[in-house]
């Protein structure tokens, strides 16, 4: 006959160890998760530096800024940031902090696009840019294909600036963006070219059209733009 | 928000990570117990062991079971062979008669009725305290009897023991991988030998005490597994099991993933069945760790594996899909940039990815440990790395299928 006695402690000390185990797991996401968002935090920072820098820059200097426009004023990295910013809500849940980012986001967007309009005026050039209006509740399946198309078109065409804005945003400016090209949600996606609103889905072929038509924009080769994003 | 599929996700890997580091933890209490004779011993005494061979269309590789046998190191006088043909209709028997001239050696030919009353027909015909059965696709090593034995005469409380089996001679990236598998199953069975919780006293040479047959009765149809039956039955009635891991028996294993996928059906179909059929001694520390750990084990890593292979297969789906939207909405043209850029910052560093791969490590050290214990050698063979990839993709079918088979009531053939 076999001695069955079980070893319970040491069915215990496994069940200690693996708990360790899984608080270390949990530790480790934690902190990767907030390394993510930290590094958000500091895309943010930067571009909201670079449009006071520009908006100050523009202040203080009235024609002769003119020339050296393209060069300083736009923030490369706020296309990029959209992307991070959907890619955290849904990996790494809409925290409290992810909402947050989310928001000043969408005022540097608004910002920008504001800056923008000054440029063109002062200046007389006219500045590329679509307002896209999406939203991330399942009354539009459209939204993501729209996405998808206006991602592509802003690496073809890198002066073409679009600015998106989740409608169920939180946020008074965004709001009154959306009353003032009188969005409503059973109308996503939208987008506003040249001040014409537009709804529905819009395949490549369609706004590249639009795009070339309004704005006379340089296109990039794709060649380039591989080799820009690498 | 957590669901009810998350809580079930954390609590299935939980479990997983819990085995692992269990078997780790028993490693290291028993490291110092685990020996490896390479030389010959020699036994005070030789007991008499019958030793049956049940054959059923194995006329390849019948002869060389039984020369396997005979040149065993172990008086020949002291060992007994009972060839019992279940009926082939190959050429088996011509092959096996070829043996009927021995002294040590009987033939018996019945009507076809499976192995286990294979077996059965040679425990009737046994007469000595010792016995075992030898599968007629496998070799034993010419020590292997010998240091089984030694294991009986230190402890006369062990009533059955178990070698390690071994993939014999692979010829592709399957073989190897299951010579790997095999390496592993070797440590676990090590592990299982130290807990008392041995689940299996597999077909190719395990001894067992005839008194086991004596007082628990024969073999039995055991769902196609009756290897596992007889272990069960064993555990239940508190006999001992032990593993021998110095007694090397040698096989062949199925060449392609649907012979492998049969055998493995067979043998998953075998263990859920019989774990119904001995449910009553499940969580009850009457039947120590075989009762608390391996059985309930067994069937969680059954439900773990077919839970996280559908969770898988419904993300790459997910991925999968939104890479084809992309290709639609935009063409191939712009979508190749899109689809191979790569930042760090979209790595999936949630705390199931760690365990994951902590889980893998585990399995990995006990792939490495089989082999040492083995072959002797420390590192990472080609085996190991094929290990990973060919039965994370099939085992989940073959579990799966069994699954299914067991709810539907339809027993897997043999072959």
């Amino acid at each position: 006959m076999v001695n069955n006695n079980i070893d319970w402690k040491k069915y215990l000390i496994v069940f200690l160890m693996t708990v360790s185990l899984f608080l270390t797991a949990s530790y480790l996401s934690n902190y990767f998760g907030n390394k993510k968002i930290d590094q958000l935090k500091s895309i943010q920072d930067k571009i909201a530096m670079d449009i006071l820098s520009s908006e100050t820059q523009f202040s203080l200097l009235s024609e002769l800024s003119c020339k050296n426009i393209s060069d300083t004023i736009y923030s490369p990295e706020l296309g990029e940031l959209g992307n991070k910013l959907e890619w955290s809500q849904s990996n790494l849940g809409a925290t409290a902090e992810v909402s947050y980012l989310k928001k000043y986001y969408s005022l540097l967007q608004i910002k920008d696009y504001l800056l923008a309009k000054k440029i063109s005026e002062r200046c007389g050039i006219k500045s590329a840019f679509i307002l896209y209006f999406y939203t991330n509740k399942d009354n539009c399946n459209l939204c993501e294909s729209q996405g998808i198309v206006l991602t592509s078109l802003r690496e073809k065409y890198p002066e073409l600036k679009v600015y998106s804005f989740d409608y169920s945003i939180d946020l008074s400016a965004v709001k009154a963006m959306l009353q003032i090209y009188k969005i409503k949600d059973t109308e996503l996606p939208a987008l506003v070219i040249e001040d014409e609103v537009l709804t529905g889905f819009h395949s490549m072929d369609d706004l590249e059209a639009r795009v070339k038509d309004s704005f006379k924009l340089q296109e990039i080769k794709p060649l380039d733009t591989v080799k820009k994003s690498s | 928000m957590t669901s009810i599929l998350d809580i079930i996700f954390y609590a299935l890997i939980f479990s997983s990570v819990y085995v692992q580091v269990f078997f780790f933890v028993t490693f290291l209490e028993n490291r110092r117990k685990i020996i490896v004779r390479n030389g010959k011993i020699t036994l005070g005494y030789y007991p008499t062991v019958t030793i049956a061979v049940p054959c059923f269309n194995e006329e390849a590789t019948v002869e060389k079971t039984v020369q396997s046998i005979l040149s065993l190191n172990y008086p020949m006088d002291k060992v007994k062979i009972l060839i019992v043909d279940d009926g082939s209709t190959d050429n088996s028997w011509n092959v096996v008669s070829k043996f009927s001239d021995y002294p040590n050696i009987k033939i018996f030919r019945k009507k076809n009725g499976g192995k286990y009353t294979a077996l059965n027909l040679a425990l009737a015909h046994t007469e000595t305290d010792f016995f075992g059965g030898l599968d007629a696709d496998s070799f034993a090593d010419p020590e292997s009897l010998v240091r089984i034995i030694s294991y009986f005469q230190v402890d006369s409380s062990v009533m059955a023991v178990v070698p390690s089996v071994r993939v014999y001679n692979f010829k592709n990236s399957i073989q190897n991988a299951q010579k790997a598998e095999y390496q592993l199953g070797i440590f676990l069975k090590k592990m299982l030998g130290f807990l008392g919780a041995i689940n299996v006293t597999p077909g190719p040479m395990t001894i067992f005490r005839k008194c086991v047959f004596d007082n628990l009765g024969p073999y039995r149809h055991g769902h196609n597994t009756e290897d596992m039956e007889i272990a069960f039955r064993m555990q239940k009635n508190l006999y001992k099991i032990e593993h021998c891991n110095d007694a090397y028996i040698y096989t062949n294993t199925p060449k392609t993933l649907r012979k492998l996928y049969q055998q493995r059906l067979r043998w998953i179909y075998g263990f859920i069945n019989n774990t119904l059929d001995y449910r009553s001694i499940l969580f009850r520390k009457k039947y120590g760790n075989f009762s608390i750990l391996t059985l309930p084990m067994g069937l969680i890593s059954i439900f773990s594996v077919c839970y996280l292979f559908s969770k898988i297969i419904y993300n790459l789906g997910i991925f999968l899909y939104s890479k084809i939207l992309i290709l639609k909405t935009v063409g191939w043209h712009f979508a190749t940039s899109k689809i191979f850029y790569f930042d760090t910052f979209f790595l999936n560093m949630r705390s199931f990815v760690f365990l994951v791969i902590f889980t893998y490590l585990l399995v990995a050290w006990a792939l490495v440990f089989g082999r040492k214990m083995v072959e002797g050698k420390w590192g990472v063979s080609l085996g190991m790395i094929y290990f990973f990839p060919i039965f994370s993709l099939s085992a989940p079918i073959w579990l799966f299928s069994a699954v299914y088979s067991t709810v539907l009531r339809r027993c897997p053939a043999w072959r």
